[in-house]
């Protein structure tokens, strides 16, 4: 295993000019990662390259302009293709964010697989993200919206999803790694064990990809989705891979531009794949930067960057656990990049208030999680998430601003 | 700076609050709900020909949104109706505007620090709407959105 030292961090927090400023006075410390990440300077660049010098529509143009963003525009694709390790280019489809690529799944293969009496399977980790797409399919075909429970580490209870398995099943939605709490949630056994009932697995991976390699083929998943933003790209872009035959069956999403390839009053044939699925203009630099991003992380190895949050992770665990009054949310076995937890005494906006005047970012609330926040019987935490650019400095300021807050409401 | 925010009186209010029960035989009440961060509040009041008799609050919230219900609670007993308005009025002018002070908001006057942290006001004013709420007889959950 590669350790600490392995990642040259000092370098790397120069490719990000954001981190290096003040505020309210002090160093800022960036631990909102799970919201969004930082960029940087070569997705920044590539933003700013594209709309300097290539800036055009893509795909049908005859000019030289139009010609590149094509050419980048698909390039960004293959990228994608290999840093999920899918099989096929056209097994990616650009779409806005995970939030996206989620309802179109519902709207295309569950509007045409589930009918009435049918049941849908997700997890009590979800983000809401990954449950209200879900409820309105349910509503709309009287199906049934089925949960799988978790312990009080915030791990899903596999026994339990085994058991809501059976014939009336017809999807699992489960996320990768958890916004709330950073549980990582064992999907290719959950990936098999659903395929034993025929039955397909949509992975919500928003927080997984930033912080592991993931490989889809290995996880054998149907579906999976990210965002852009939260993985060093730009706001506005994500990906939906789905596998070849599936996405072949389904029928488009939206209609328009670009995924057609005739159109009369009378009859319109769709485009191939993944046009059929990216109806009118797309984010072309948004998918040119995530692009630029992929290459970034390409460069640095995901291996490096698991290994060294890891120790970060524990380092940061470790820290938290000494603050008496201090409850941790969330202590799953295997966790990814998330410190959620809550003060004695201490409301989580409160204390988000005096970390920021502390020049720390964190965020506090339910994190789009209220489920999550029902289960451990509060109203919302206050959760650090990391990012490769992080460093052990930064979990010693969030330390000291969590007394800092303790200070405060001693008085 | 951060004890501009939390001074003393919010401090002692939102560990202590005032008034923090249900009232039995409230004559108006309402609910009021923050969705940015789940915050609760229900105010109860008691009116006798115009007048506030009892006014109490119950709800789960932060610092600046419980302390401001208790103050609230505690001002406002024995108003009348149209004295309360015009302290609703006067309140929120405290919070979002830069006007000076208004010199006779008492207590109140400790809220002006939440100016200087705009993510914060709806905190403050989540028991005000709340009240606006119980006073105008919606009937319904107000949101501070």
């Amino acid at each position: 295993m590669p350790t600490v030292t392995s990642l040259d961090v000092s370098a790397i927090r120069e490719d990000f000019p954001i981190l290096a400023q003040q505020v309210h006075g002090k160093p800022l410390v960036y631990l909102d990662n799970a919201a969004t990440s930082q960029k940087p300077k070569c997705v920044i660049e590539a933003l700013t390259h594209f709309y300097l010098m290539d800036n055009a529509n893509i795909h049908r143009g005859v000019h030289e302009l139009s010609e590149r963003s094509t050419l980048a525009y698909e390039a960004a694709r293959g990228k994608v293709q290999r840093f999920l390790n899918a099989a096929k280019e056209q097994e990616i489809i650009f779409v806005r964010g995970a939030t996206e690529g989620i309802n179109l799944v519902a709207q295309t293969y569950g509007r045409t697989h589930v009918s009435t009496g049918d049941e849908i399977v997700i997890s009590a980790l979800e983000h809401h993200s990954n449950i209200v797409p879900w409820q309105m399919l349910c509503e709309e075909k009287g199906a049934v919206l089925r949960v799988i429970p978790i312990n009080d580490r915030g791990e899903v209870e596999f026994d339990q999803f085994e058991k809501l398995l059976n014939r009336r099943t017809k999807l699992v939605a489960v996320s990768h790694v958890s916004n709330a709490l950073g549980t990582i949630n064992a999907v290719r056994e959950i990936v098999k064990t659903a395929h034993g009932w025929n039955v397909p697995v949509l992975i919500d991976g928003a927080q997984a990809v930033p912080h592991m390699k993931v490989d889809v083929r290995d996880l054998d998943c149907d579906f999976y989705v990210f965002s852009g933003h939260k993985v060093f790209g730009p706001t506005g872009i994500g990906v939906l891979y789905g596998k070849e035959q599936l996405l072949e069956e389904m029928p488009p999403w939206q209609g328009g531009g670009d995924m057609i390839r005739s159109v009369t009053f009378e009859k319109t044939t769709y485009n191939d794949l993944p046009y059929k699925f990216e109806a009118g203009t797309p984010d072309i630099a948004g998918v040119i930067g995530l692009g630029a991003a992929i290459d970034y992380l390409d460069q640095i190895g995901m291996d490096a960057i698991a290994a060294y949050e890891h120790d970060l992770l524990e380092y940061g665990t470790r820290a938290l656990e000494n603050i008496s009054g201090l409850r941790s949310i969330g202590t799953a076995r295997e966790k990814a990049g998330v410190l959620s937890f809550v003060i004695d005494g201490v409301h989580p906006h409160d204390a988000g208030t005096i970390l920021d005047r502390e020049g720390i970012a964190v965020r506090t609330g339910h994190h789009c999680a209220q489920p999550v926040m029902d289960r451990f019987g509060v109203s919302s935490t206050t959760r650090a998430s990391l990012a490769f650019y992080n460093i052990k400095e930064d979990i010693d300021a969030l330390v000291a601003g969590i007394h800092k807050v303790k200070e405060v409401f001693a008085a | 700076m951060i004890n501009d925010l939390y001074q003393e009186t919010i401090l002692d209010h939102s560990k202590r609050p005032r008034n923090f029960r249900l009232l039995e035989d409230a004559n108006r009440k309402a609910e009021g709900y923050n969705p940015l961060c789940g915050d609760k509040c229900k105010v109860f009041l008691k009116e006798n020909n115009g007048v506030l008799a009892e006014v109490t609050f119950q709800g789960a919230g932060c610092a600046i949104s419980t302390a401001s219900a208790s103050l609230m609670t505690e001002t406002l007993k024995g108003k009348t109706i149209a004295e309360a308005e015009a302290l609703l009025a006067k309140f929120h002018d405290l919070l979002t505007t830069d006007q000076s002070l208004p010199n006779d908001l008492g207590k109140l006057a400790v809220f002006s620090g939440v100016r200087e942290f705009p993510a914060r006001v709806k905190c403050a004013t989540l028991a005000w709407h709340t009240l606006r709420a119980a006073l105008r007889g919606a009937g319904e959950v107000v949101s501070t959105k």
